[in-house]
């Protein structure tokens, strides 16, 4: 009979569901987040609750083994919410703990070489993010930008951003997860907010004035310096594809 | 401000910057000290063009007013078209209310050259300056230098930029004699010598005094045309490589000629951009720089252009196939590197992939090495490998017709007897 930990969908959570397994000793188990939890007939289930103090002792094995290249790629993988990433992620702290050294780079095993690719896919979204985040001053003279990406990689963004923009005040927020990244010259913190329906649009109610004008310049910008003899539309649907169009005011600046 | 009059300035001095190709951002170390941006390591393309090239920096001409007259290129002085210049102040806005909205890395500054070489230089420079001391940015800025301008300019310059660059623009002395008669090629050369004696007198600097200031961190770069003029592909390269020897280019780009002029001595307006020739001097220029492979090996007396139909590596491969097979188990980096399909990227999963096991063809396959062209090169730890003795025809033949090329229509008649 299979057994299932659901854990609350937090890192805590998944490291304190493998230290259970362990203190448990149980064998053929599967770690499920609650929001991704179907209930079956033919299993046993245990709910996980998150207890720092075991997630602690996990991830402390993980970097006595492990060289930090090991840990970074559990935690970004973790990030890309992917349904049953948390298996993989098991799977690799269980061989990091019997082999006692990095496997980071051991492709030739499935769960290495998927988390890789999973890993590969995280840093390209950060990436993308790290470019297409597209500031727009408001009123109070915060530089605030809208996001929706596919995983959620919105704590890789801080140190980035933090470092770049370090004399003004800004705010990344990630609308589908609904929460954002606030730094208010000091440090970062992480907010919530409940954001107008319009917000997309650049309101006078809330942007500068000014603000529409750089867009335009921007979106003025952006048509003049293509060149129309080499057009390419696969390619640049390629490098910046549609789902994130609504968020690029080169793209999306309407009524002008 | 007047946003309508910038925009309409804007319009005209980007779309005539828009040539120069070079776009990257990355190279530089500039930390961010209590001011705005920074620039490290990795560049970040902040859009694409509908043309699928990056938008990463600023690009724009201080202006498009100019006393020469090249042939091959927008701005000359008998062209008919609109021309306008930006004050120096209106660009420091620009640049950096675009930084801070995270539209752009920084500012790729370029200029038509208005009354002579040195006055225009000097206001380049000034824009730099201004950026640096007034604004306290950080982000990156490339200048141009401007042919013929004077050694003590082209220093004040790397003390503000990360990179410089003077785009030589036609690949052969006769070809610039055709295109542009008031350039000479020493125009051209000079200002790049004293930017690579500046770098290297600020490295050796900088060794012992650590508080030298830091001079055009991102090196210097240059861009050609190609298809302008009746050049080879091994003229275009011999000249790249010389250029990267002689005065330590971080890159050379090379830029499809895009017809603009209605001038006999040019390709008519309506040819098609070479962008597959393009594409093949961009993959020779990477097989010299990260591959180990030397220009003679690639392009020589017998074969002065590079084929269209297969990349430059392939394309040696089958002239030296009794180099081949080898075994992937065994061979070290520098022979990995020359087998057809696999690049640097695949090259280093193997190295350390086969640290742990005997790497066969399933192996391979799951770390994600290409095999369509690689498997007629090499053999692995499995019984199965291609045995049959291929001719380089035959080779050539099998890869062609498993892969789609895009420039299909592009490429001769004949494959379409196959496709």
């Amino acid at each position: 009979m299979q057994n299932t930990f659901i854990y609350d969908g937090s890192f805590n959570g998944l490291l304190t569901a493998i230290f259970e397994i362990y203190e448990l000793k149980i064998k053929n188990v599967r770690i499920v987040a609650k929001h991704y939890y179907e209930a079956s007939f033919f299993e046993e289930y245990h709910e996980v609750i998150t207890n720092e103090e075991k997630a602690n002792r996990v991830w402390k094995a993980v970097i006595k083994y492990g060289k930090p290249i090991d840990a970074h790629l559990i935690y970004r993988c973790f990030l890309s919410e992917i349904n049953g990433i948390e298996q993989n992620l098991f799977n690799y702290i269980k061989i990091l703990i019997s082999k006692k050294q990095s496997i980071a780079k051991d492709y030739g095993q499935a769960d290495v070489f998927h988390l890789a690719e999973v890993n590969k896919k995280i840093g390209r979204e950060k990436h993308r993010m790290d470019a297409f985040v597209r500031f727009r001053k408001t009123k109070d003279n915060i530089y605030f930008a809208s996001i929706s990406p596919d995983f959620n990689v919105l704590p890789l963004l801080e140190k980035h951003f933090q470092k770049r923009y370090a004399d003004q005040l800004w705010c990344i927020y990630d609308i589908c997860r609904n929460y954002g990244l606030y730094y208010d010259l000091n440090s970062v913190k992480i907010v919530h907010f409940d954001l107008p329906e319009n917000i997309l649009n650049t309101s006078d109610e809330i942007f500068q004035k000014e603000e529409i004008q750089y867009q335009k310049l921007w979106k003025n910008y952006f048509e003049s310096t293509n060149i129309k003899a080499r057009a390419n539309q696969k390619l640049h649907e390629q490098h910046v594809p549609r789902r994130y169009w609504k968020y690029l005011s080169e793209k999306n600046l309407l009524n002008w | 401000m007047d946003y309508d009059r910038i925009k309409e300035k804007l319009n005209i001095l980007a779309d005539a910057a828009k040539y120069d190709v070079s776009c990257s951002s990355s190279g530089s170390n500039r930390k961010n000290k209590n001011g705005l941006g920074n620039s490290s390591g990795t560049g970040i393309c902040h859009s694409y063009t509908p043309d699928g090239r990056c938008i990463s920096l600023l690009k724009i001409l201080l202006t498009n007013h100019c006393i020469y007259d090249c042939a091959y290129c927008v701005t000359r002085k008998s062209n008919d078209i609109k021309r306008a210049a930006f004050k120096v102040q209106e660009v420091v806005d620009l640049t950096i209310n675009f930084y801070r909205r995270n539209f752009i890395e920084g500012l790729f500054l370029s200029s038509g050259i208005f009354k002579s070489p040195d006055h225009t230089m000097e206001r380049l420079i000034r824009v730099a300056k201004k950026l640096r001391e007034e604004e306290s940015f950080n982000g990156y800025i490339h200048l141009k230098s401007i042919p013929g301008a004077s050694d003590e300019l082209m220093y004040e310059a790397g003390l503000y930029a990360d990179r410089l660059s003077v785009n030589i623009e036609i690949p052969t002395r006769e070809g610039l004699k055709l295109l542009a008669p008031d350039k000479d090629r020493k125009d051209f050369l000079k200002p790049m010598k004293k930017v690579r004696n500046e770098i290297d007198k600020y490295k050796s600097e900088k060794k012992i005094i650590k508080s030298t200031p830091t001079y055009a961190p991102a090196g210097q770069s240059t861009q050609m045309i190609v298809g302008a003029t009746q050049e080879t592909d091994a003229e275009v390269m011999y000249t790249a490589t010389y250029l990267y020897k002689k005065y330590n280019m971080k890159r050379v780009y090379y830029s499809g000629y895009i017809p603009i002029s209605y001038d006999s001595r040019l390709p008519a307006i309506g040819t098609e951009v070479p962008m597959m020739r393009e594409n093949r001097l961009y993959q020779t220029d990477w097989l010299l720089r990260f591959y180990g492979f030397s220009i003679e090996e690639l392009l020589n007396k017998e074969h002065p252009n590079l084929e269209s139909d297969i990349d430059p590596k392939l394309s040696w491969a089958l002239r030296n196939l009794h180099l081949f097979p080898i075994d992937i188990n065994k061979a070290d980096k520098q022979l990995l590197a020359r087998v057809p399909g696999l690049g640097m990227k695949s090259v280093y999963k193997i190295l350390s992939g086969r640290r742990y096991r005997k790497l066969g063809w399933e192996h391979l396959k799951k770390m994600g090495v290409a095999l369509n062209r690689s498997k007629y090169f090499i053999t692995c730890s499995s019984r199965y490998f291609e045995t049959k003795d291929y001719t380089p025809q035959q080779i050539k033949q099998r890869i062609l017709s498993e892969g789609h090329s895009k420039y299909q229509k592009t490429l001769s008649n004949q494959l379409n007897l196959f496709g």
